[in-house]
């Protein structure tokens, strides 16, 4: 093991989570389930995650890559703002109001439930051991 | 054939999807740096500056917006991956995930419902049409599931997109100062909000606060994804039966 490339392992690790994306996407296809794919292929890197009991670096290292950098993933959909300008400003009110108010009594009262249950249930939230 | 070099170039790059995959990515960064200059504060979202920005160049140089997206693809692509990244944070938490489990299966099924239910109320109240209904319903998850569910239930995918664009904007944006509002102080409790209101946006907003808020807000992205997926296509199918 020690003399494969760092590298070989990153490119073996993105070939895991695509391979977990790919697998998940077909099993989607032939099953019907109601879940799109990339979450399916979650699961099953989580599965594998727990089957084996250990975090291998590279996967971490990888995904972490991926993951620090979530907002750019974000610009291409948010372009396309173009294409619906027409349809968003017919509907404008509907689609503020959804945006706006729903986005933060979602937040509302999503953060109250959880404080609400977490003091119920009496545990404490990040420090306990 | 009497074309001046820069007509030229301009055709040969137009063509090519290396010069949009390269503005997103330069207009990505110089919002990073505007971001960055002006304190990390929560109104000059990086997304939003990049989304201006690149509507800007494509409005100048009257691109139309396939033509952009086929090089920005292989950006939006990768949405794919880092959803199936998320089982990393989901790992990394698992203890905390069972410790907490109450308060989270609790808060996880009422971000669920509430942004659902909220987003169609609101919408339906004002009166925006079914398909664009449908297609906000999904707006809180991760744009490759909300799209995927957008999709199987008749809405626009490509709307959703921006809708869950601008949501995640509105709660990176909005969200710490309504913490502070609520007298809200835990970070796993405010992480955890924002991920399941705001998905990857949220959790890139958390992760800038603290590291405990991050982890939540990837928990809680991955799990809303997932439960969403699962409740949402029936529970709106049902609705819109209903005559809704």
């Amino acid at each position: 093991m020690a003399g494969r490339r760092a590298e070989a392992l990153v490119l073996e690790a993105l070939t895991l989570i695509l391979l977990c994306q790919l697998v998940g996407e077909v099993c989607v296809l032939f099953t019907g389930l109601p879940v799109p794919g990339p979450v399916l292929g979650m699961l099953l890197l989580l599965g594998w995650l727990f089957h084996r009991r250990d975090l291998p670096e590279l996967v971490a290292r990888t995904a972490d890559t991926l993951l620090s950098h979530l907002s750019l993933l974000f610009v291409p959909a948010g372009v396309g703002v173009l294409v619906h300008w027409e349809r968003m400003r017919g509907q404008w009110a509907a689609i503020a109001a959804a945006l706006v108010l729903g986005t933060l009594i979602t937040l509302a009262v999503t953060a109250l439930t959880m404080t609400a249950v977490t003091r119920l249930t009496g545990r404490g939230g990040s420090n306990h051991g | 054939m009497a074309d001046d070099p820069l007509t030229t170039l301009w055709v040969y790059l137009a063509a090519s999807p290396l010069l949009w995959l390269s503005l997103t990515l330069v207009c990505y960064l110089i919002a990073l740096r505007i971001y960055r200059l002006g304190g990390e504060s929560p109104w000059l979202n990086p997304v939003a500056i990049a989304v201006a920005l690149l509507i800007g160049l494509l409005l100048l140089t009257d691109t139309p917006y396939q033509t952009y997206f086929d090089g920005a693809q292989f950006v939006h692509f990768l949405l794919g991956p880092a959803t199936v990244s998320l089982a990393i944070p989901l790992y990394r938490e698992r203890h905390r995930l069972q410790r907490l489990a109450l308060p989270i299966v609790a808060a996880l099924l009422a971000a669920v419902l509430t942004a659902a239910s909220s987003a169609i109320g609101l919408g339906a109240l004002l009166g925006a049409s079914t398909e664009t209904l449908i297609s906000l319903a999904p707006k809180s998850v991760t744009a490759p599931v909300a799209m995927g569910i957008s999709e199987k239930l008749g809405g626009l995918p490509s709307l959703t997109a921006v809708l869950v664009v601008s949501t995640g904007i509105v709660g990176a944006v909005l969200g710490t100062g309504l913490f502070r509002l609520l007298g809200i102080r835990d970070d796993a409790i405010k992480g955890f909000a924002l991920g399941a209101t705001s998905h990857g946006i949220g959790t890139a907003r958390a992760f800038q606060v603290s590291p405990v808020m991050g982890a939540f807000a990837g928990l809680a992205m991955a799990l809303s994804a997932l439960v969403t997926a699962l409740l949402l296509p029936p529970l709106l199918a049902r609705f819109m039966a209903s005559g809704g």
